[in-house]
């Protein structure tokens, strides 16, 4: 038994086919193509969650997306716990453990529920109003307590172990929503041979044939048709049906997103599977067939569970066999709501009045509940329910006063009227308009190449949403450059038409009522809610919106949205759209993280860069840190040695032996052409004309603005050939910024830029050894310091392959930059590590590298500068040429504050403890005694500890800081201010000799 | 994300393969050493935040490399047309309105809210 409510021989599903999950615990038995909404009312189970605010019991509202109340919790594993799942759209699988949600310590007592009694106190608007003094008090008491009362649901505090997936595709025709209207456009499309792609977020097709039993297609009955014409559309080439698929999000030219989830229905998914895919599909034409939503009425008390909108339970009744009560009330503005009626009671169900709040409902529905014996009250209303945990009665009233009836029921269905689903539409940033006399927001102007049909395009006839469709197919598909070979047409029959419709509040929940008459289910709000809102002076709906939270939760008001706007422009006394509709935004329902980000995360999230000699750095026992996309060989710790040993040894080997250091990260631009040396004076600095083929030359590059944008050796391989390198993170920057001048602001010149960053393996060998250890290897080079002098360049072989040979040094020792061609860079590397090893020198890492660069005070561009330095203020004005004409950045250097007095100027900083080392990012001042805020002039942008000095060195940018050599100035820490002496930035070798050793 | 017609491709790719790449038709002075203060904060700190038509700069930076021009509507995101770098502002009665009223939206109703 699958539940007393089961009705033998109502739904479509499988009697045979059952699965048992638990709610809260308790054992329940389900068939399988359940919903958990469905399977808990076969049980009886109306009470499924507390309400956000009041913590009000609540039930299934709905039996789709649009549902505000019944979230639940999904567990399958400790990593794998989903909350606010939407009972109504979650399919049941055997062994499935469900949770209910916002409640303590159980669902049918909760202590929350106190919040019910002092609703008073927590009127719209009540945080912004209540918690304002005491000041402290917000930070310390107010704030903690309202975030833990606040939230739905409780997320996994483990990685998520699934995994999800990700596809682009692209069509000539998207049909969104596999309803009658969807799948006669999608058919009219593929007969013309244009690719469609069909999406729906239920299970199967079929949209409103779930809960109308009454539709033929063709003479076949509306649901098997749907069924039928999905299979054949799937099994058509140029068609994608895509089930369990929402369409989430409508975005520029086109481009959709779905969410399709893959696994979330089944006990035991396929790991290989992906748990949801996410879907961007760029379409040349679109056609929105989304449907309505039916609206619940607004009255006082219209929350209790047992309250459910009436197309919801003709859907549990018509598809899933389940009663939704033994005793059902209905209550209505619209003809549709009858249908549920006629449905139950013809499945043996008492219906023990139709409440209709018109004076005269549709004719053909009022005759058909005269023959049927269902009693109708039009011109009534229902102005209160009764029952605690579920609705046990209504009290019908007429209209306008009088005495209130009390009816014993087990459950209200309500329905004040459709809204079509203009969401994607809206989206999509069409404009809708307004129908007075439906009282309906319609799409309206289209601001893309999209259609929309049947009911969210406000067309209620069936066959006339058929022949729409139809017609909608084949304009999209010759649109789209294909035509039809034949004209379809499909024959469409129901029950009933249908009219009627309001939106607003209902009788007894008018203005002068202070009733709670939910909107909002989720998020409490009431009617009275939205008038306290205007009283209060929020006269935009987005105000409303916000002071009162309607259509926040995550159901973003598909039910709430028309009746808040109908109420708010009620007591503004304005037409509805001149008050406005709030925005509809991406998603339509909520979307995962993981669907989202699918594979970039973990290794995938960015992509790892590796030098060609990685392999065997690590084998030689380097650590690797991250710069930017790269992995760099940090420091080559050997037994028992940590970072600081380590450093300190590699630091003192280069200097008194040698090292060699993998450079293949450094930007690398081959600059070409008979304009390239005309090119380079107008990107740097310097001046070019003079540099000789065989030199390099030191360049600085600026920004217009004047300030150092990267820096570099510049080798000259030939009159119209220059190897430019570039800082490590800059190399891609630089590029741009050397390709924009050159295409745009100097076209003329006759140059060519090719990245060769990935093309060079470098090898830095450097120290008194290094032309020791690399002679051997090297052919066709003179070594000598004449004949190769410090910053020449050379071609020639290494190791019996071509290499660009420099001379140059990041160190101020003797030292040579090795660039062969990247594959080659693991065999040189090796023969050059064994030489260097048998000499007594190391392997050096990119620490080793900046204490040894500071020692000499050689700044790196992005931390000794911050885009505020002038190459002045790094003591680099030597290399702005004084005669060029024109630069990048020579109008920007001349600007009053760039040549002003007092500009932060590049140091050196010697601590009078020459044991401390100063922290990076730390603060100077002058006067350490100064009362708080101090003075700060300026900052530690580089400190380590230099075993070659034995002492602690920094370099600074401070206020005037070349006029402040020798004084004496402070660095405030937390525990301690540190006395520093202002120094020139050279460290090491003052003299400078070393480098030309 | 976007279609953007590459003038240079002659094909339209989308939106990841672009950068943007600040206004167009902003020419650097031959003669910067020349230029006043005034001038020069003119030409390069000043730019207009249009609400609507705009020329702008695109590089099809994963793509052919090249430096092109827009002209883009800033609030409906919609490119109008786009042609080589070098070239004149195109002639814009030829191209779509620019700005489409909104009207049933936050957008529009927020200047009503008194």
């Amino acid at each position: 038994m699958s539940g007393a409510n089961r009705i033998p021989g109502a739904g479509r599903l499988t009697p045979a086919k059952t699965a048992r999950f638990f709610f809260d615990g308790k054992s329940y038995a389900a068939l399988e193509g359940d919903t958990v909404a469905s399977a808990l009312l076969a049980n009886g189970v109306h009470l499924v969650g507390r309400s956000f605010k009041y913590h009000r019991p609540r039930g299934i509202v709905s039996a789709g997306a649009e549902e505000p109340n019944a979230l639940i919790g999904v567990e399958r594993d400790a990593a794998r716990k989903q909350p606010n799942v939407r009972a109504t759209v979650q399919d049941v699988f055997d062994g499935m453990k469900v949770i209910s949600q916002n409640r303590w310590p159980s669902l049918s007592f909760d202590v929350g529920a106190v919040n019910n009694l002092l609703a008073p106190f927590f009127a719209a608007g009540f945080y912004y109003k209540t918690f304002m003094w005491p000041k402290q008090a917000w930070k310390h008491v107010y704030e903690p307590q309202i975030r833990a009362a606040a939230g739905l649901g409780v997320s996994p505090t483990e990685d998520d172990t699934d995994h999800y997936s990700s596809r682009y595709a692209h069509c000539d025709v998207l049909v969104i929503g596999a309803g009658v209207a969807g799948l006669s456009a999608a058919l009219a499309a593929a007969k013309t041979g244009a690719r469609v792609i069909i999406c729906d977020e239920q299970p199967e097709a079929g949209g409103a044939l779930h809960y109308d039993k009454s539709v033929t297609i063709d003479g076949q009955d509306g649901f098997t048709w749907a069924q039928a014409t999905a299979a054949n559309l799937a099994k058509m080439d140029n068609v994608t049906v895509l089930p369990r698929t929402t369409a989430f999000g409508y975005y520029a030219q086109n481009f959709v997103g779905l969410n399709e989830r893959v696994t979330e229905h089944l006990a035991k998914p396929d790991k290989k599977l992906p748990r949801e895919r996410l879907w961007q599909v760029r379409a040349k034409r679109v056609i929105i067939a989304t449907g309505a939503i039916e609206r619940h009425m607004v009255f006082a008390n219209n929350d209790r569970p047992g309250i459910m909108l009436a197309s919801a339970a003709r859907t549990f009744l018509n598809h899933f066999g389940v009663a939704v009560g033994k005793k059902v009330g209905v209550y209505t503005a619209n003809d549709s709501a009858y249908e549920a009626a006629f449905d139950l009671k013809r499945a043996g169900i008492t219906v023990a009045a139709i409440v209709d709040s018109r004076e005269k409902p549709g004719e053909a529905v009022l005759a058909e509940a005269r023959s049927l014996g269902i009693e109708v009250l039009a011109g009534h209303g229902v102005v209160d329910t009764g029952g605690k945990l579920r609705v046990s009665s209504m009290s019908v009233a007429r209209n306008g006063g009088g005495s209130a009836r009390k009816i014993a029921i087990d459950a209200l269905l309500v329905s004040a009227g459709w809204t079509p689903s203009v969401h994607m539409f809206s989206q999509s940033r069409g404009k809708v308009a307004y129908d007075n006399e439906t009282q309906r927001f319609l799409p309206g102007t289209y601001a893309q190449d999209c259609l929309s049909v049947g009911a969210c395009n406000g067309t209620n006839d069936l066959q006339a949403t058929i022949e729409e469709s139809l017609a909608a197919g084949e304009l999209m598909s010759n649109a789209s450059g294909f035509t039809a070979s034949e004209k379809l047409a499909l024959q469409g029959v129901n029950a009933f038409s249908w009219t009627g419709g309001m939106a607003g509040a209902a009788e007894g929940a008018g203005a002068d009522t202070t009733v709670k008459a939910f909107i909002d289910f989720q998020n409490d709000v009431c009617a009275k809610d939205i008038r306290l809102a205007v009283r209060e002076g929020m006269h935009s709906i987005e105000h409303i919106k916000r002071f009162t939270t309607n259509g926040m939760a995550t159901d973003q008001g598909k039910l709430s949205n028309i009746h808040g706007l109908a109420i708010a422009a009620e007591t503004l006394g304005r037409e509805i759209p001149k008050v406005g509709l709030t925005t509809f935004r991406a998603p339509y329902t909520p979307v995962t993280f993981g669907t989202l980000i699918n594979h970039s995360r973990g290794e995938l999230f960015d992509p790892t860069r590796k030098t060609p000699m990685h392999a065997l750095e690590e084998a030689q026992g380097a650590v690797f840190e991250d710069v930017g996309q790269w992995k760099r060989a940090w420091y080559y710790p050997r037994a028992g040695e940590d970072m600081h040993q380590a450093v300190n040894r590699e630091c003192k080997t280069v200097r008194d032996v040698a090292g060699i250091f993998d450079a293949s990260t450094l930007g690398k631009i081959e600059v070409v052409g008979p304009d390239a040396a005309e090119f380079l004076n107008l990107i740097y600095t310097n001046s070019w004309d003079t540099l000789k083929p065989g030199r390099c030359r030191y360049g600085i590059m600026l920004r217009e603005d004047g300030f150092v944008y990267d820096d570099g050796v510049v080798g000259r391989m030939a009159e119209d050939r220059f190897h430019v390198t570039t800082t490590t993170g800059g190399a891609a920057r630089v590029m741009n910024h050397m390709e924009d001048y050159l295409q745009t602001e100097f076209p003329h010149l006759n140059v060519w830029l090719t990245s060769a960053t990935e093309q060079w393996a470098v090898i830095a060998v450097q120290g008194p050894k290094a032309r020791e250890i690399i002679a051997p290897l090297v052919e066709g080079i003179d070594l000598s310091n004449e004949a190769f002098p410090h910053m020449s360049v050379r071609e020639g072989k290494i190791c019996g392959v071509p290499t660009r040979l420099f001379r140059m040094s990041f160190t101020g020792e003797t030292g040579f930059e090795v660039n062969v061609p990247a594959d080659f860079g693991p065999a040189v590397w090796a023969a050059i590590y064994e030489r260097a090893e048998a000499l007594g020198a190391c392997a050096y890492g990119t620490e080793t590298m900046h204490v040894l660069r500071a020692e000499k005070g050689y700044i790196i561009v992005g931390q000794d500068t911050d885009g505020t330095v002038t190459p002045d203020d790094a003591s680099l004005g030597w290399a702005v040429g004084k005669k060029k004409t024109d630069f990048v950045g020579i109008r920007g250097l001349r600007r009053p504050d760039l040549v002003a007095d007092g500009r932060k100027q590049l140091v050196g900083l010697l601590t009078k403890d020459p044991n401390v080392v100063l922290e990076e990012g730390a603060q100077i001042v002058a006067d350490p005694n100064q009362a708080l805020p101090m003075t700060m002039i300026g900052h530690v942008t580089s400190a380590y500890w230099s075993e070659n000095c034995g002492r602690s060195i920094a370099l600074a940018l401070v206020a005037g800081g070349k006029a402040k050599i020798g004084q004496t100035l402070y660095v405030p820490m937390p525990d301690k201010t540190i006395a520093v002496e202002v120094s020139d930035m050279v460290f090491f070798d003052k003299e400078g000799g070393r480098i030309n050793g | 994300m976007l279609l953007i017609y590459c003038p240079y491709c002659e094909e339209e790719r989308s939106e990841l393969e672009f950068r943007q790449a600040g206004d167009a038709h902003i020419a650097r002075p031959t003669n910067m050493t020349e230029m006043t203060d005034e001038e020069f904060e003119a030409f390069f700190f000043l730019r207009d935040n249009v609400k609507g038509l705009t020329f702008e700069r695109w590089r099809h930076l994963n793509g052919c490399g090249r430096f092109f021009n827009a002209a883009r509507d800033t609030v409906s995101d919609k490119f109008l047309t786009t042609y080589k770098a070098g070239l004149p502002k195109p002639d814009l009665s030829t191209l779509r309105p620019a700005t489409e009223a909104i009207v049933e939206t936050y957008e529009a109703t927020e200047s009503d809210a008194k």
